[in-house]
């Protein structure tokens, strides 16, 4: 019942927005209807907290320890994302770059978005898993080009070139998974579902198995912004609006990297060997190291932060891969802190760059002094990305390190220096846009940095305390992970 | 070998021949008919499939098939390509030749791949799996040697074709919720790319994607 309040809210959002999207009071609309989401799957998490699993609706959909946190997660920063959304559309729309329709296409798709975004995060169904993935693309495609610049228009292309190649590789993984498991769970409706498979996994026909990872994982890891298939995610990132950045960002490479961790567990009870582990281990230090070594060369502020994304869906793609319950624990910490803490930083970087009128890094000076809170919030957000202690990111990549010494020792070098060369990056190009000489004026209305703040107080909770049901829930999501 | 599976070898070796074509036409309005052509035999080989095995849901996702892909989506293209006026545009394509040679090598790699699967398949289709997979590579290739935007999207939705008919000749089609969450996917997908072309054409006046190479990392 629940989950058909958590689908059911944003994709009525998503229609009534379509027809009053451009209105006055579509802003609003937009929050309120985010904010039930968020209410929803909080229902839903104290559900599963107490309950335990469960299945719904002819097992199509599944909620367990795992994926309710992401929906937990993903309906929380998609709420507040919707809260700093407001003024930043009002904004960009005082300033003449968006129309009646503009916004009405915006509103409605937002919520759209969030409808596949939880739909692929609930469903048990591997094959509707690929469809709301899909669909993802589609809801965002258009937002990315919201502003119809040549470079937006550019952006979007390769956005849904990219993407819609790439999901097809998975698509043809999907297929083969479904083939495996024809054999073992008889044609028909159930051969797909993730609890069949994953209770018949150790029957399925590795060969076939194997296989159907790798195009898995090329496909869905396309989405995650893996290296070397990560070409759309800066120029997607830089183009679109800022709170269409952050979603992509915090929330759609999350799920992309949900689906990645979903396959593995039914191939390592099929294969018995660490041949997806060590895939996903190669796949995301290559993306690392590739990712640290060109946030030095960027100019322009959002594809700074676009790299730092792969960067860090690099690490945590790299932990699941290492698995065992330590790493898999970082690695679901790393997915809550740099989620909230990319979100926040976006939300940043957005008023920062409305402020400025550019987001070229050289004109961005002396946010600190036109809008204290900017500043801070940027400066903040940035020291807790780039891992400083007391932040929850510290503790998630000191995990994650500190395990690579003991099972992989010979990543690790590798890791301290891409940490190491972006810390400098970053910090090198942050610290003089917050504090450096400037002379342009305050924005037309209020920023929203509530969120911002809201983020980062949860991301140095996590650094300093983590309460014990979150550790609990953390941990029985990393042993069913294995 | 029966009748049936000659039959669906017959369309199997059709489908790669089209994929060859497409891959080397330069009209957009006959790379859109092969398109059409691609579907219908699809949509005829789904149906053979479901008549041997007594599989039903093959039926309607023939159906489902023969109403997207031969009809709704050709027809789309057809109204998009008058609208924006390139009817008769003829492409340049550099070196068809090569392009070709490196398909058949892509049609081997393929078959190589699919070896091991298809001796495990018990479907009266196995033998096809290498060409569907094959089907799939030449579309991709064809995506990428296009330098214009309808012709991609043909490309794509061609890749589209060929996983379908993987699903057919792997595994009697996948569960019908599953597929008609994808025809969904692949509808409104054309629609956006439909929306898209017009914005391309308003800004750089051309579809031609090479105006859309500017951001690079330097």
């Amino acid at each position: 019942m629940e989950i058909l309040w958590l689908l059911g809210i944003p994709l009525a959002g998503g229609l009534l927005l379509a027809l009053f999207g451009g209105k006055r009071y579509a802003a609003e609309l937009n929050s309120l209807t985010s904010f039930a989401t968020f209410a929803a799957s909080a229902v839903l998490t104290l559900k599963i907290i107490s309950g335990g699993p469960m299945t719904a609706f002819n097992e199509q959909f599944f909620i367990d320890p795992f994926n309710v946190f992401l929906v937990a997660l993903t309906a929380f920063v998609g709420f507040t994302t919707s809260l700093f959304s407001r003024p930043y559309m009002r904004i960009e729309e005082h300033h003449g770059k968006l129309s009646h329709n503009m916004l009405r296409l915006y509103h409605s798709m937002y919520q759209l978005f969030s409808f596949t975004m939880l739909l692929a995060l609930t469903t048990n169904n591997m094959g509707i898993l690929w469809v709301a993935m899909e669909a993802a693309t589609l809801t965002t495609v258009l937002l990315v080009s919201l502003y119809r610049t040549p470079a937006s228009l550019e952006a979007a292309w390769k956005y849904f070139i990219l993407c819609g190649v790439g999901i097809a590789q998975a698509l043809f993984g999907t297929i083969l998974l479904y083939f495996a498991a024809e054999k073992v769970l008889g044609a028909g409706g159930t051969a797909l579902l993730w609890t069949h498979l994953n209770a018949v996994k150790t029957d399925l026909e590795p060969t076939v198995l194997s296989l159907a990872f790798v195009f898995l994982l090329v496909g869905y890891g396309t989405k995650v912004g893996l290296a070397p298939l990560h070409n759309w995610l800066p120029d997607a990132h830089a183009e679109g609006p800022t709170p269409i950045s952050a979603v992509l960002s915090g929330l759609l490479l999350n799920v992309a990297l949900y689906a990645v961790v979903r396959s593995k567990v039914l191939v390592d009870g099929a294969l018995e060997t660490h041949f997806a582990g060590n895939l996903m281990m190669g796949f995301g230090l290559l993306s690392v190291v590739m990712a640290a070594f060109f946030l030095s060369r960027q100019k322009d502020i959002k594809r700074l932060f676009a790299y730092s994304s792969i960067e860090h869906m690099g690490l945590m793609t790299f932990a699941f891969g290492m698995g065992g319950a330590v790493a898999t624990f970082a690695a679901l910490l790393h997915m809550t802190v740099h989620c909230l803490t990319k979100s926040a930083i976006f939300y940043a970087v957005g008023h920062a760059a409305q402020n400025s009128g550019t987001q070229i890094m050289d004109s961005i000076r002396g946010l600190i002094k036109t809008s204290p809170t900017i500043g801070w919030g940027l400066i903040l957000g940035t020291l807790a990305i780039l891992g400083m202690p007391p932040f929850g990111v510290f503790a998630s990549e000191f995990l994650i390190i500190t395990t690579a010494m003991h099972e992989h020792s010979w990543a690790t070098p590798f890791l301290l220096v891409a940490l190491g060369v972006a810390f400098a990056a970053i910090f090198g190009k942050v610290q003089p846009m917050v504090f450096g000489e400037t002379e342009s004026l305050r924005l037309p209305h209020p920023p929203a940095l509530l969120p911002v703040f809201v983020h980062l107080g949860l991301v140095l909770l996590l650094g300093l305390y983590i309460p014990p049901y979150l550790a609990d829930w953390y941990r029985q999501a990393a042993a069913l992970l294995g | 070998m029966t009748l049936a599976q000659q039959l669906i070898n017959l369309f199997a070796a059709l489908l790669l021949l089209i994929s060859f074509a497409m891959l080397s036409q330069r009209r957009v309005l006959t790379l859109i008919n092969l398109f059409a052509w691609q579907g219908l035999i699809l949509a005829i080989s789904a149906a053979v499939v479901a008549w041997t095995s007594h599989q039903h849901h093959l039926y309607y996702s023939a159906g489902l098939t023969l109403l997207l892909k031969v009809l709704v989506l050709p027809w789309l293209l057809h109204r998009l390509i008058r609208k924006l006026q390139i009817k008769w545009d003829v492409e340049t394509l550099f070196n068809i030749p090569t392009t070709m040679l490196i398909g058949i090598v892509m049609v081997v790699f393929a078959f190589n791949l699919a070896l091991p699967i298809s001796a495990l398949s018990a479907t009266v289709t196995k033998s096809t799996l290498g060409i569907a997979l094959a089907c799939v590579l030449l579309s991709f290739m064809m995506m990428i040697t296009r330098r214009k935007a309808v012709p991609q999207v043909i490309g794509f939705l061609a890749m589209e074709n060929g996983l379908f008919f993987a699903a057919t000749s792997a595994t009697y089609g996948m569960p019908m919720v599953v597929e008609l969450g994808i025809a969904l996917d692949v509808l409104v997908g054309t629609f956006i790319f439909g929306i898209f072309f017009f914005h391309i054409r308003e800004t750089f006046d051309s579809l031609d994607i090479k105006h859309m190479e500017k951001l690079k990392e330097d």
